[in-house]
C-alpha cells in the first residue's frame, strides 16, 4: 500500500504530506447489485467495496454502468437486487435524502449546477442540510439566522479560496466556461463536507492544465480532509496516477478489481477496455 | 457622484451580504423611502403636483402598491421556486374573503352534531393576517400536486384552483354573509383605535405593508430557504441529491407565496375596492400578476415592483400620450394596444431576457459602474 501511495504522490508531483494517509475499514460496500431499465441491464450482480480514506476509481467503456452505479449509491436509482452498506448500515435501496445527510455528495457527468444562481449561492446551497434556523428567523435575517449565515459563509469562502475561484464568486454560473463550472460543482459537493465524495468524470472535456489542477484538488481533499473518493474517469493516466484501487465494469458486469497495476495487467481488462484505446 | 464601489471595502461577510452592498444604492433606497413615506404625504397635504387631486393616490399609487405586493408573492413561487401558477387571483380572493369573514364574525353551524363554531368579529389587522394564513393553508393543499407534476400540467392544476374558487365565492353564500347581490362591503379600517379613511392614510397603510413584506421576502430569498427554492427551480434532481427535500422546498414556497398574495388580496378588497364581487379576483387578475412578474423579472423582488408599475402605467400612457400629441384614440384602441404591447413585450422578454426589466436595470448599473471603461 505504502509503496503505491508513494508512487502516486510522485506522479502527481504535488508533494503532499502523504505519510498521514490512512486507509481504514470498509466505508461502503455494494453487494450483488443488479439494475435494469426495461430490457436493458445496466448493472448485473456487481459487488465491491470502498475503504475509508482511499481514492477508488470506477472505469469501463461507455455504457458500462458506471454512472448508474453512482446513482444507486446515492439513492437516485433503486436497484432491483442487492444491498448497499454505508457506515455499517445495510439497505436494499438508498434514498437521496439519507445519502446526503449521512455524508455522501457528488458531482455529475453532465454538469448539474444551479444555473441561475451565483457561484457563491451554488456552493452555499451545498450547506442547506447544515443550516437549521427556521423560516421565521430567516425572514428576519437577524440574530441566530444571521450568525448562522455568516458561519457558513466563512466555511464556503475557504472552499472558494481552495479552488481558486474568488474572482467568479458573484458571477452567475450559467455563463462560466466549462472548466470553471466543473470546479464550482466540486466546490458545491465539498461544501457538504462529505465522508464519501462521488465524482463522475470530473476531468472530462478538460485540457491538460485543467486536469492537473483538478487532480491536485482531489488529492488535497483526500489527503488533508481524509475524504474518501469514488471517481469515474476515462483518462487512464489520471486513474493510474491518483487512485488506490480500481474496479472495472463492462456491459454492467465487474470484470476486474484491484490496484492500478493489477488491473492494468489483467487480460480481460486489456481486451475489453485498454484495447480500444481512449 | 460617480456610481462606484471603489474605496468601499467590505470588512465583514455581514456587510457583503447586505441587500444593497454598494453605498450609492443604499442612499438611493433611503431617498426613495423618505420620498414615499414623507414626500408624498407632504405633496398630498399641500395639494401639489402630481398629487393635487386624489386621482394619483386612488387610481395609481394604492393599486400599484397592492399589486406589487401580490407580484412579490407570485414571484416567490414562479420566479424563485420555478412552479408556474395561474391561480394567484384565487389566492387573492381567499385572502379577501377570509379576512372579510374574520372581520365580520365567523359562524359555522354544525347542527348535525348539535354544536356550532362561533368567532366574534376580529379587528382589521388580525383579519388581514388570518386572510393570508388561510390562503397559505390552501396554497399548501394546492401545492401538493407540484410534487408529482411539473410545467404545463401544474399550470392546468392551478388553473383548476382558480375556477374552483371563482365558483365557490360566487355560489357559496356563506362567504358573502348571504348578501343578496353577492357584493360585500369591507369593515371599517380601524387600526389600534385609529381610523384609516382618507386616500393618503390608505396609501400609507399599503406602503407599510409593502415595505415590511418586501423586506421579509428579500430576507427569505437571500437565505437558506431562498437558495433551496432556486436550487429546486434550476436543477431539482441535483438539489434532491444534495439533501434538499423537494416536499419542504416546494410547499414552503407555496405557503409563503400564497400568504403574501392572500394579504395583498385582503388589502385589495379592504383598502382599494372597499366593496367587491367575486369578479374582482378572476383569471384576468392571475394573468395580470403573471405578466407583471415576467415583465419585471422572474426571481427579482425589485422586478416585482417594476412589473407592477409597468402593467399599471402602460394603459394610462397609451391613453394620455396620443391625447397630448393631439391624436386622440378611442378607448377600444387603447385596450387593444395594451394587449399588443404587453404580448409583444412578454414574447420578447421570454426569448431574449427572461429576467425582465430587473436584469436590464442591473446590466445598466454594471455598465455605469465601469463607465467610461469598456470593462
Ligand atoms: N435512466 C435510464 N433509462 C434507461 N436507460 C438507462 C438510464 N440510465 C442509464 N441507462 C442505460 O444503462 C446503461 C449504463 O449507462 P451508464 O450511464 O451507467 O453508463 P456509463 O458507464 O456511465 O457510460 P459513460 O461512460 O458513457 O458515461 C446504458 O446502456 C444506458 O443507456
Ligand atoms: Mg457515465
Amino acid at each position: 500500500m505504502k509503496a503505491d501511495v508513494q508512487e502516486r504522490s510522485g506522479a502527481a508531483g504535488a508533494g503532499h504530506a502523504v505519510a498521514d494517509r490512512v486507509i481504514g475499514d470498509v466505508l461502503l460496500s455494494v453487494e450483488n447489485v443488479s439494475l435494469a431499465f426495461g430490457g436493458v441491464k445496466a448493472i448485473s450482480d456487481v459487488s465491491f467495496d470502498i475503504r475509508k480514506g482511499e481514492i477508488r476509481a470506477i472505469i469501463g467503456p461507455n455504457g458500462a454502468g458506471k454512472t448508474s452505479m453512482l446513482n444507486v449509491i446515492n439513492g437516485f436509482y433503486h436497484p432491483n437486487q442487492g444491498a448497499i452498506t454505508f457506515k455499517g448500515r445495510k439497505r436494499s435501496i438508498m434514498r437521496p435524502y439519507i445519502a446526503a445527510s449521512q455524508g455522501i455528495s457528488r458531482t455529475f457527468q453532465n454538469l448539474a449546477l444551479f444555473k441561475g444562481m451565483s457561484t457563491l449561492d451554488n456552493i452555499m446551497a451545498g450547506r442547506a442540510l447544515k443550516m437549521r434556523r427556521g423560516l421565521l428567523w430567516q425572514a428576519l435575517h437577524w440574530g441566530p439566522a444571521l450568525s448562522e449565515e455568516i458561519k457558513h459563509r466563512e466555511a464556503v469562502e475557504k472552499i472558494i479560496d481552495f479552488l481558486e475561484i474568488q474572482h467568479i464568486r458573484k458571477a452567475p454560473v450559467g455563463k462560466l466556461p466549462y472548466g470553471l463550472q466543473k470546479r464550482v460543482e466540486l466546490g458545491r459537493a465539498l461544501a457538504m463536507e462529505p465522508d464519501l465524495l462521488l465524482l463522475d468524470e470530473p476531468m472530462a472535456g478538460m485540457n491538460l492544465e485543467e486536469k492537473k489542477d483538478m487532480s491536485r484538488y482531489i488529492l488535497t481533499v483526500n489527503d488533508q480532509l481524509g475524504t474518501t473518493v469514488a471517481l469515474i474517469e476515462h483518462d487512464m493516466g489520471v486513474v493510474m496516477d491518483i487512485s488506490d484501487r480500481v474496479v472495472v465494469l463492462e456491459y454492467g458486469r465487474k470484470i476486474a478489481d484491484g490496484t492500478p497495476d493489477e488491473v492494468q495487467r489483467d487480460q480481460r481488462v486489456i481486451d475489453a477496455y485498454l484495447g480500444i484505446s481512449h | 457622484m460617480l456610481y462606484r464601489e471603489a474605496g468601499q471595502f467590505k470588512t465583514s461577510y455581514a456587510a457583503d451580504m447586505a441587500i444593497f452592498p454598494i453605498r450609492q444604492d443604499r442612499i438611493a433606497l433611503i431617498i426613495l423611502l423618505l420620498f414615499a413615506f414623507i414626500g408624498i404625504p407632504l405633496l398630498a397635504h399641500f395639494q401639489l403636483w402630481p398629487l393635487g387631486s386624489d386621482y394619483m393616490l386612488r387610481a395609481i399609487l394604492i393599486p400599484f402598491l397592492i399589486l406589487a405586493l401580490a407580484a412579490i408573492g407570485v414571484n416567490i413561487l414562479v420566479g424563485y421556486c420555478g412552479q408556474i401558477s395561474l391561480g394567484s387571483g384565487a389566492f387573492m380572493a381567499i385572502g379577501a374573503y377570509s379576512a372579510y369573514k374574520f372581520g365580520t364574525g365567523v359562524h359555522i353551524p354544525l347542527e348535525f352534531i348539535g354544536t356550532e363554531i362561533k368567532i366574534a368579529p376580529l379587528p382589521v389587522l388580525p383579519s388581514i393576517l388570518l386572510g393570508g394564513l388561510m390562503s397559505a393553508i390552501v396554497g399548501i393543499l394546492f401545492g401538493m400536486p407540484s410534487l408529482r407534476i411539473k410545467g404545463l400540467y401544474l399550470a392546468v392544476a392551478t388553473l383548476a384552483a382558480q375556477f374552483f374558487f371563482d365558483w365557490v365565492f360566487l355560489r357559496v353564500k356563506w362567504f358573502t354573509n348571504y348578501a343578496p347581490s353577492g357584493s360585500v362591503n369591507a369593515p371599517e379600517l380601524s387600526f389600534f383605535g385609529y381610523l384609516v379613511h382618507s386616500p393618503i392614510e390608505r396609501y400609507l397603510l399599503c406602503l407599510i405593508f409593502v415595505t415590511l413584506f418586501a423586506l421579509i421576502a428579500k430576507n427569505l430569498v437571500r437565505g437558506n430557504i431562498g437558495r433551496q427554492w432556486m436550487a429546486i427551480r434550476d436543477m431539482d434532481i441535483a438539489a434532491e441529491l444534495m439533501g434538499i427535500r423537494p416536499l419542504y422546498a416546494k410547499l414552503s414556497a407555496f405557503a409563503v407565496s400564497s400568504f403574501i398574495v392572500g394579504v395583498a388580496g385582503a388589502l385589495w378588497a379592504f383598502v382599494y375596492l372597499g366593496s367587491w364581487e367575486p369578479l374582482a379576483f378572476s383569471i384576468d387578475r392571475s394573468l395580470q400578476l403573471l405578466f407583471m412578474v415576467i415583465i419585471g423579472g422572474l426571481g427579482s423582488i425589485l422586478g416585482s415592483f417594476l412589473g407592477a408599475a409597468f402593467i399599471l402605467i402602460l394603459p394610462i400612457l397609451l391613453d394620455q400620450v396620443p391625447h397630448a400629441l393631439g391624436v386622440p384614440i378611442s378607448v377600444e384602441t387603447v385596450s387593444l394596444l395594451v394587449f399588443i404591447v404587453t404580448g409583444a413585450l412578454i414574447c420578447y422578454l421570454l426569448i431574449v431576457e427572461p429576467h425582465g426589466f430587473a436584469r436590464l436595470w442591473s446590466i445598466a448599473k454594471e455598465k455605469l459602474r465601469l463607465w467610461p471603461f469598456p470593462y
